[in-house]
This record gives structure tokens, C-alpha cells and sequence, in this order.
């Protein structure tokens, strides 16, 4: 608790206090000397008392006296508010509205209820204030990330300074245990890093001299030297910090619309109260009726539980996603990715490894070893992406001195001699140059490269970018979250988008595309999607900004060190792992969904009130309740949002 | 020039919106907006005049939270 907190605690224990005493108090006083028994042989007052004894006669102002002092304890600031707030010119504020409703209170004679109104007014604004600092600090402690400091060598010592004063170039030492403070370059040394904090990810990441760290990352084992590439202002940790504490900017349409209800609620219901106070008042003249029940009213005419429940319910998602290395940037996406209905992927990089890699091997009268050994030691000396990938499935250390006479045929493929034996590694054209006829004409989804050896075909390799191990799960679990239509767009052939589209189990695919393609499709995906879902866009970030910017939503994965993907997105995925996509849409329905109960249920509640008090059924304890109680089980609510997983 | 400043005991969430409207009713302020989340304030507004907006911008918070502390 704050001070101010703790001050306020003591504020309510005495009064409360007070006014315990105050309730004990009898209702009249019987002077002891003028009892007499009674026939029952009880001791009963003189039925006279009250006109002969002076301290009976002033009972009723001291009995008012006894009330005005815990009233007074435990209010005298909301009446001070009142006052300045009215010279303000801010008249429909809840502390004029309390002020309003408990000394009409006093002033029809009902003393308990004002001040026990007060009181409890007063605890449910200290717990509201509790609670609220409560889960805002959780929240807080989600993303905190931020390096407290930087080891520098200085004059042959270490000491320990601020990461904003590190310079670029410097010298930087994180010993085990400690947050790596700044992005840099490791000079010596080799550790396991834990990136949990920023991509979720719990298995380490191993690195040695010549790789780079970002900032915000926790050095678990060894001790690092790292040459600061960034400052501190420009770090990722930073970026990543300034993203989120700037997401609640960006307001969601619920927060619009609750801030704009609450402009026109209070006046409304104030000039009912008003209304209810004197229309029937006038019409049977029994004002002591209707008075009360119009300054129930008053109690309820405070729109703080919606106005405080909302915006944490967003700030409670955004935190509790970027816990899970899922950064919103704003609570309107969290709000528009809830209603996700397409989801357009774009294929390589995001629904696959966007790597190459050998996916089948088929040898004719040779062992699938043999003929990847004869590809690979044929491929070893170029650099091509699908050279590398044989080289990779072969897994063997490549021999240059195996490999005589290797001439590379440009858009054919190669020529070497290996162990003596003539071999051709290449595309079909090679093999019909070469007059090698071809067993059959495989139909392969990706690059097809055939082998002869002496002269005799010997088998083929089939070299494709592999979907990611997740993807076909996480577009699982995107339809069991509500998406109803998935998408890729690719540049890629039709043969290979089909394989994808057709493993992974995607609704529709276009191939083929070049980048200004990739916009018009998802123009035309937007033009005919139903107008209450939103368009969801998938990307590496690296060159599909456009596209990013276009749909209603974009999403870039892989972000963790990329400035440009962090840039163009909405929603940024800190690792490559497509299940954070729906992680991130279970987040945001889970959190439009407390939104939602919250105005409900406050609304609901208020309303309630609001209709009993004007049929005299609800007291003044309704109608604090209906103010404060139902803020705090709002608040309590919208905690929950930091446990979805 | 866009800038960032602490609050401290802003205590309810409809004043924050209070605040947020007063300031951005200034002469000179582009953007402004208030978090009762992260209790802080960002004022975007005319290089030339920022010190002289900040004066009318702790005023206009005055009169909204007055236990409300903006710390410059």
C-alpha cells in the first residue's frame, strides 16, 4: 500500500470506530434519579422526562453531534473536493454526488446512513485504488525487462553503471544470473541465454564469441564480453518497453464508447434524481418519500467501474501477451483480433522453415545413402541454397579431393568425377543433354534433382521448403478459436503451394504472386469478407509492410532483432512459432469477453438500483454497492485477464 | 516535440479521460493522452511553445485531480 493508502486505512478504522460508539449511543436518555418502578416491577423513565431534563433536551442536537464527528473524519475530503471542484466549474462529480446524497442524508435525520454511506464509500475507494495498484504492478512486473544497470570495465575494474551511459563500441561484462543489459556482439566467451522474457520461449539460447545478444535476455551460465552495438535509447529492450507502455494509446472502440456513456450517463441520471425528487413530490406533497429515494441516485450516478474496469481488462490482455512474447501495440488490435474471421498467411518464413531441405530421397538399385554421398560430394563446392540443403541431409564432412573435374552447366546443373565415377547431378534438361533416360516423371511439389552415375540414372532428390513443425497445428487451433477462413499467398509455383496449402490443411491459396500481387489479393479478400470480421495478415515483416499496413490486422513473426518487422506490424510474434497466433486470439476473445461482462454486469447492476431505489425497495447501502462494490468485483475481474494462458 | 511525464497519484480513471480532454483542448497541443495504466502522460505539441503549453497543461490538471502531481 502507498501512503496515501495506508493514511486513508487509518482514516476509515477510526471512523469507523466513531461510529460504532455513535450507534451505542441510545436514542434518548433516561436521567437515573427520576426512574420508577412500574407496576411490572420494571424500571422505567417518568413518561414526563423529556420536558422537565435540560440534558434530554438537548439530545437531539448531540446525538446529531455524536454522527457529525465520524462523518466529518471520514469525509471532510470528499466535501473539500466537492467544493474545489465545483469552483472548478466541474459540478457532476462523484464526490459532489456523494457529498449531495449523505447530507441529504443528515438532513432528513437519517445520521447512521450518511455516515455509514460515507464509510463505506470511502472503503471501496481504498480498495478500488489497492486493487487497481495491485494488478497494475503485476502487470508491470510482466514486462519488466528493464537492465538495472551495466558491468564496464574501467581502469582494469568492473563497476556497475547506468545502461543509458554505455556508448556504442563499449565493452560490456554480463556475468551469470544477470540481464544482458544493452544489444551488442559477444567478443569472448559462451553462455545459455534465457529469451523467456521477451519471446516466451523457455528452452535457452547458446551463444558464443561472434554472436549477438539483445538486451533484455537473462545470461544463465557463463561469463560474457560483449561489444554494445546499439544505445541504450534505441535497444530492443527499450523498444519493446516504449511499445507496450504506449499500446494503452491506442484505444479500443469499448473504451471509446465507455468514455463517451459515461459524458452523458452522470448528467442523465443526476436530472432523474432531480426529477424523482420533485415531480411526485409535487404531485402528493410527500417529499420525505421521494427525496431519499432520488439521492439513492446520486450514489449510483458514478460511472467509475466501467470507466477503471475496462481499460485494465485491455491492459491486463496486452500484458499478459507479451508475457508470452506476443507484443499489441495498441488495445483496438487486441479488440480487432478477437473478431478474426480470415487469416491470410504468407507462405515462406511463416508457414514454412523458408529454408530448403532434402524431403525425399529415391535411389534406383542404389542405397538412399549412396546416392545423397554421390549429390552431395557433386554439390559441395557451390553456395546454392539447395546445394547447401543436399550437403545438410548428407551430413557428412565434404572431401574436395573426392571430387575431380567439376564443371557447373548453368541452368543444368553439375558435372564431377567422383571416386573415379562419372556422376551428373542436375534438373531434367541435364539428364536429356546427357541422353540419360529418366525411369519416370515424378510429380513433385518443389525442386526435383536427378542423379547418373557411369552413365545410368541413378535415382532423384526431392529439395522443398518444410512447414514448420507447429503450423499445422496452430491453424488447427486458429479454427477452434472461431477463424473461419485461412489463406496463403505465395510467390512461389503452383505445385509447391498446393503441396503446403494441402498438408497443412489451409481453406484456399494463391500462388504466384508477385509482391504488388500479395496487396490487390488482400483487397479483394477484404472487399468480400462479412464486414463484422476482421482481416488477419501473417508475415516475416521483411517485405510485406505493405501488406502488413493494409490488412485490418498485421502480424509479424519473428521479430526478435528485426527493428523493420517490429515497425510494420500491429501485433508483433517475438519467435518464429506460429502457435502464438492463437494464443494471441484466445488472449484477445478472453479479454473482450471480460470487457463485456464488465459492462454488463456494472451497467446491469446500476440499472437495477437505480429501478428499485425509484420504487423504494433499494436503500442507500444498494446504492453504494451498486457504486463501489460493483467497481471493485470489475477490477477483480479484469485481474483475471493475467493468468490466460 | 513529443514528451513523456510521470503522474503521480492519479488516482481515478475517469479523470485521466477528464485531463486528457482538457489538455488536448489547449492551443498548440497536436496530441495528448493520459494512462491511468502506466500513470503517465504524453503531451505532444509546438516545439517553440512547449514550455509555455506544460505551464497551461499542469493548470488544466490542476483543476481536473488536484492531488494529481505531474512530475516535469
Amino acid at each position: 500500500m502507498t501512503r496515501k493508502q495506508k493514511k486513508m486505512l487509518w482514516r476509515i478504522l477510526i471512523a469507523a470506530a466513531l461510529f460504532i460508539i455513535a450507534v451505542l449511543i441510545p436514542d434518548q436518555i433516561y436521567p437515573a434519579d427520576r426512574w420508577v418502578i412500574d407496576f411490572t416491577g420494571q424500571w422505567t423513565p417518568p413518561a414526563d422526562w423529556l420536558k422537565t431534563s435540560y440534558t434530554a433536551y438537548m439530545w437531539g442536537p448531540l446525538k446529531l453531534l455524536s454522527f457529525l464527528i465520524p462523518y466529518l473524519v471520514i469525509g471532510w475530503d470528499v466535501l473539500w473536493k466537492a467544493a474545489r471542484n465545483i469552483a472548478y466549474g466541474q459540478v457532476f462529480d462523484e464526490n459532489f454526488l456523494m457529498c449531495v446524497a449523505t447530507i441529504g442524508a443528515l438532513a432528513i435525520g437519517e445520521f447512521p446512513e450518511a455516515v455509514a454511506v460515507m464509510l463505506f464509500y470511502q472503503v471501496g475507494e481504498l480498495f478500488q485504488s489497492v486493487a487497481v495498484s495491485r494488478s497494475r504492478q503485476s502487470i508491470s512486473a510482466l514486462m519488466d525487462i528493464r537492465p538495472d544497470y551495466a558491468n564496464v570495465e574501467r581502469d582494469g575494474q568492473l563497476v556497475q553503471v547506468d545502461p543509458e551511459e554505455v556508448a556504442v563500441g563499449d565493452m560490456i561484462v554480463v556475468k551469470a544470473g544477470e540481464r544482458v543489459p544493452l544489444d551488442g556482439v559477444v567478443l569472448e566467451g559462451s553462455s545459455a541465454l534465457d529469451t523467456a522474457a521477451l519471446t516466451g520461449e523457455s528452452l535457452p539460447r547458446d551463444v558464443a564469441a561472434g554472436d549477438e545478444v539483445i538486451s533484455g535476455c537473462v545470461n544463465l551460465s557463463g561469463l560474457l564480453h560483449v561489444k554494445v552495438s546499439k544505445p541504450f535509447g534505441e535497444s530492443t529492450v527499450t523498444r519493446i518497453l516504449d511499445l507496450v507502455e504506449n499500446s494503452s494509446e491506442k484505444k479500443a472502440q469499448a473504451e471509446h464508447f465507455i468514455t463517451k456513456f459515461a459524458r452523458y450517463y452522470t448528467p442523465a441520471v443526476v436530472f432523474a434524481a432531480l426529477a424523482l425528487a420533485v415531480i411526485p413530490s409535487l404531485a402528493d406533497g410527500r417529499w420525505d418519500t421521494w427525496v431519499p429515494r432520488a439521492l439513492n441516485f446520486l450514489v449510483v450516478s458514478c460511472p467509475c467501474a466501467l470507466v477503471i474496469s475496462i481499460p485494465l481488462s485491455f491492459f491486463g490482455g496486452i500484458g499478459g501477451a507479451s508475457r508470452q512474447g506476443i507484443l499489441v501495440k495498441g488495445s483496438n488490435y487486441l479488440e480487432a483480433l478477437a473478431q478474426a474471421g480470415v487469416v491470410v498467411f504468407d507462405k515462406t518464413g511463416t508457414l514454412t522453415q523458408g529454408r530448403f531441405s532434402v524431403t525425399a530421397v529415391h535411389p534406383q538399385d542404389m542405397a538412399e545413402s549412396e546416392l545423397l554421398e554421390l549429390a552431395a560430394l557433386a554439390e559441395q563446392f557451390s553456395s546454392h541454397p539447395i546445394s547447401r540443403s543436399i550437403v545438410a541431409a548428407w551430413g557428412g564432412v565434404p572431401e574436395q579431393e573426392r571430387a575431380v573435374n567439376v564443371e557447373e552447366i548453368a541452368g543444368h546443373g553439375v558435372r564431377a568425377v567422383i571416386d573415379g565415377r562419372h556422376v551428373l547431378a542436375g534438373n531434367r534438361k541435364l539428364m536429356d543433354r546427357e541422353n540419360i533416360p529418366v525411369a519416370s516423371d515424378h510429380d513433385h511439389p518443389g525442386t526435383v534433382i536427378h542423379v547418373a552415375a557411369d552413365g545410368r540414372y541413378a535415382g532423384h532428390l526431392v529439395i522443398a521448403d518444410r512447414p514448420k513443425e507447429t503450423s499445422a497445428q496452430a491453424l488447427r487451433e486458429l479454427k477452434a478459436a472461431g477463424v473461419r477462413r485461412t489463406v496463403m499467398l505465395t510467390g512461389d509455383t503452383q505445385g509447391a503451394a498446393q503441396a503446403v496449402a494441402g498438408e497443412l490443411g489451409l481453406d484456399q491459396f494463391y500462388a504466384q504472386l508477385l509482391p504488388a500481387d500479395k496487396v490487390d489479393r488482400v483487397e479483394a479478400l477484404l472487399a468480400e469478407k462479412n464486414p463484422r470480421e476482421k482481416l488477419v495478415f501473417v508475415g516475416d515483416g521483411i517485405n510485406d509492410a505493405p501488406v502488413l499496413s493494409r490488412a485490418d490486422i498485421g502480424v509479424a513473426m519473428g521479430a526478435l532483432g528485426s527493428d523493420a518487422a517490429i515497425e510494420a506490424a500491429d501485433i508483433v510474434l517475438m519467435d518464429d512459432d506460429l502457435l502464438k497466433l492463437p494464443a494471441a486470439v484466445r488472449i484477445a476473445r478472453k479479454t473482450l469477453s471480460i470487457v463485456r461482462q464488465n459492462v454488463v454486469f456494472a451497467l446491469g447492476v446500476k440499472l437495477l438500483v437505480l429501478v428499485l431505489s425509484a420504487l423504494g425497495l433499494a436503500n442507500m447501502w444498494a446504492a453504494v454497492f451498486a457504486d463501489v462494490g460493483v467497481s471493485v468485483l470489475a477490477i477483480l475481474n479484469a485481474s483475471r485477464m493475467l493468468k490466460v494462458k | 516535440m513529443k514528451k513523456t511525464f510521470k503522474l503521480i497519484d492519479l488516482d481515478c480513471a475517469n479523470c485521466a479521460a477528464k485531463m486528457e480532454n482538457a489538455i488536448r483542448k489547449i492551443d498548440g497541443v497536436n496530441a495528448a493522452s493520459v494512462s491511468f495504466m502506466t500513470q503517465k502522460m504524453t503531451v505532444d505539441a509546438d516545439d517553440a511553445r512547449f514550455d509555455d503549453i506544460m505551464k497551461q497543461v499542469v493548470k488544466a490538471c490542476k483543476k481536473v485531480e488536484p492531488d494529481c502531481e505531474i512530475v516535469l
